[in-house]
């Protein structure tokens, strides 16, 4: 784990876990408890030498870290205006995406509080993926709450999960996707909190999770922030991350965030199409408010309820968003903008087909995102994408989406 | 009434306060308000009155569905100040329990505003601590309604004295861990709370969570001010075979209830 103290710029003093007016803590008081034993014993352990070393040892030994950066050549020739596209290999991960650094570190944390049971919620599956395998290297009872939509959509995750001696419960309340599987987790927590940890997947949530998450997250910029500079001599002119909840983004986002001349940019789930309303763009199209536990943008209505998001990717299909980035929009430091269901996949065929990566739907948002910049900014720019997961498991959804096999699963001749 | 005469009345009496809660809009804003009404007459001492909201994180699958129900017949926070001023017309105070976004949307004056003249007595607000935000206490003092916060099991001596300093008319003692919904067992760790709870306040302390018999409303009663009941009402409701079959099954719960909280 990366233990340089907090560069501060984004937290306020006033109040732990609160970046601007956004973050802060908004749970039932029977929550209080977990949360500030969570808090202090991150405090503890990221001082612990004991503890950074064996999360660093699983890093390398067990996830592969350093993930290596890419060059995207025949991409950025053909695909994004000609500018210098690199990549950096999340996909790589064993698991396939980001999510598994967060999970080494927070399973350690739980093993270190003494719980022996872990819950997680899961969109496309990869982060329950990832909490069922740290489950398992360490001997953890493991229940994953999955939205009932989700479950069919990233079928070969809930399998995944099973394999690895998780209990995947499918949710069948509201919109049966990631928002709901949030809640049954939080009522799974405050049922069990005495023997449970929640191991919270991205960067939204009641503090400390948006802070513990970013913290684990960081590696990811802090490595290919050196390795681009090794590779071209300078830091690259843009950064573009997929923004779900939002711990990729942010966990490229961070080492760069004090380096005024490298633009980041968020790419959120235009779904259908803004205009449609049918989509998950909460910074876009949202307005601030309370959802799962931190003040951050949502997709709310007037009257403050929250509105179903719709994307093609399971993992960006969410309403609300991480505090940080909330505060990035609002100074200004980081863009967000939309990418549409179409624009995402053709971004998914054509770094297939010009670099022999199949990557995840979620990361295609940022690839989409990256061909946009290159347009824009033009040959001489170097553009660092985070490939934050690889697409085995998308690719029943792209088949079909491609015609290459039927709604039924038929393979076309 | 406010609550405290409300729980003042109940003490004189030597007895607990009877508390019931029901979301506004189920089965329909005007079938809420009868339920309410029926609540009342049959020995509910206050009412809660339930404003729906999209994600109830505290909510167990009763009252999920019913509050899905309401959303999806549309049912507004106007309609909720409706429903507030009906019931608070009998006389018998009305609290809103609310989760913090759709009152942090409406604003938090704005609604203290409204609710009080709507003649509301207070806001539950069981994701909302006193130390969450800055927004909601002032403006419920401004408007003279009661803030009503939950202490938990899991919550330190600290804490209780924090949330109790910062309760009006009464405190909410969560008996168990975990949401709503009926139980067998309403936990030993009610009665402990309760004696924390006192050491730190004056106010009432009514305890919820699971209650859904007279013979659990007595053992509450016997060491709490207020016994509060929510999913088995809701759970009459539901089962009912249409509306005027749920108001009358209401109220005999309630009687039933009422009973219990006599029986100390
Ligand atoms: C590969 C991949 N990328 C991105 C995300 C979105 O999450 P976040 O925004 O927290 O990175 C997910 C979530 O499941 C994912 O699996």
């Amino acid at each position: 784990m990366d233990t340089r103290p907090d560069s501060g710029h984004v937290l306020s003093a006033d109040r732990p876990g609160r970046f601007g007016p956004y973050g802060g803590r908004y749970v039932p008081e029977a929550l209080i408890a977990a949360l500030d034993e969570l808090d202090r014993e991150y405090t503890a352990a990221r001082q612990d030498p004991a503890f950074t070393a064996e999360l660093d040892h699983l890093l390398t030994t067990y996830t592969g870290r350093p993930t290596p950066v890419t060059e995207a050549a025949r991409f950025g020739a053909e695909a994004a205006g000609g500018a210098r596209v690199l990549l950096k290999r999340e996909d790589l991960n064993h698991t396939g995406s980001h999510k598994i650094n967060n999970v080494l570190g927070q399973a350690l944390l739980t093993k270190r509080i003494g719980k022996p049971r872990v819950i997680a919620e899961t969109g496309a599956g990869q982060h329950g993926v990832a909490t069922a395998t740290a489950a398992a290297l360490m001997g953890l009872e493991c229940v994953i709450y999955m939205g009932e939509e989700d479950t069919r959509r990233q079928a070969l995750n809930v399998a995944r999960m099973r394999l690895l001696g998780a209990t995947v419960v499918p949710v069948t309340t509201g919109s049966r996707t990631l928002k709901d599987a949030i809640n049954e987790a939080l009522r799974d927590w405050v049922t069990n909190v005495e023997t449970t940890n929640y191991v919270f997947g991205t960067v939204a949530g009641p503090h400390p999770f948006p802070t513990l998450v970013r913290d684990l997250q960081r590696v990811i910029g802090v490595e290919a922030r050196q390795q681009v500079l090794d590779l071209t001599g300078r830091l690259p002119d843009a950064v573009a991350a997929c923004v779900g909840g939002g711990s990729n983004a942010i966990g490229i986002f961070h080492a760069f965030v004090d380096d005024a001349d490298v633009a980041l940019y968020g790419f959120e789930a235009g779904g259908d199409g803004v205009a449609t309303g049918r989509h998950a763009a909460t910074i876009t199209a949202g307005s601030p408010g309370v959802l799962h536990g931190a003040r951050s943008y949502l997709l709310q209505d007037e009257m403050g309820q929250t509105i179903e998001s719709h994307s093609i990717s399971a993992g960006l299909d969410y309403p609300g968003v991480g505090p940080e980035h909330a505060w990035l929009k609002d100074t200004g430091r980081a863009t967000y903008e939309p990418v549409d269901d179409a624009d995402a996949m053709e971004a998914f065929r054509l770094l297939c087909r010009t670099e022999g990566i199949i990557p995840a739907i979620e990361s295609s948002h940022a690839l989409a995102g990256a061909r946009r910049l290159g347009e824009r900014l033009g040959p001489d720019a170097t553009i660092l994408v985070n490939l934050s997961g690889r697409g085995d498991k998308d690719v029943d959804t792209a088949a079909k989406w491609f015609g290459l096999m039927s709604e039924s699963g038929e393979v076309q001749a | 009434m406010t609550t405290s005469v409300a729980f003042e009345k109940a003490r004189a009496e030597g007895r607990a306060a009877l508390v019931g809660y029901l979301p506004a809009g189920y089965p329909s804003v005007d079938g809420s308000i009868a339920a309410l009404r029926a609540m009342i007459d049959a020995g509910v001492d206050i009412v809660e009155v339930g404003l729906p909201y999209s994600d109830p994180l505290i909510d167990g699958p009763v009252i999920q569905t019913a509050v899905d129900a309401a959303l999806r017949a549309g049912t507004t926070t106007t309609d909720v100040l409706r429903v507030v001023e009906a019931v608070a017309a009998t006389g018998a105070p009305a609290v809103v329990m609310s989760y913090w976004n759709p009152l942090d949307r409406y604003g938090a004056q704005a609604f203290a505003r409204d609710l009080a003249a709507a003649g509301g007595s207070g806001v539950i607000t069981p994701d909302l601590t006193p130390d969450a935000d800055d927004s909601w206490i002032p403006a419920a003092r401004e408007h003279g309604l009661d803030t009503v916060f939950l202490v938990a099991p899991s919550s330190t001596d600290e804490r209780i004295a924090m949330t109790t300093a910062a309760c009006r008319g009464f405190v909410y003692a969560t008996s168990v861990m975990g949401v709503t919904g009926t139980r067998e067992q309403v936990g030993d760790a009610a009665a402990g709370l309760v004696g924390r709870t006192r050491a730190t306040t004056d106010l009432p302390v009514a305890v919820g969570l699971g209650v859904s018999n007279a013979t659990q409303a007595a053992e509450i009663a016997a060491f709490a001010d207020g016994v509060v009941v929510g999913s088995a009402f809701v759970r009459r409701l539901l089962d009912a075979a249409d509306p005027a079959a749920g108001v009358a099954s209401v109220a005999e719960l309630a009687a039933d209830l009422a009973g219990g909280v006599r029986k100390r």
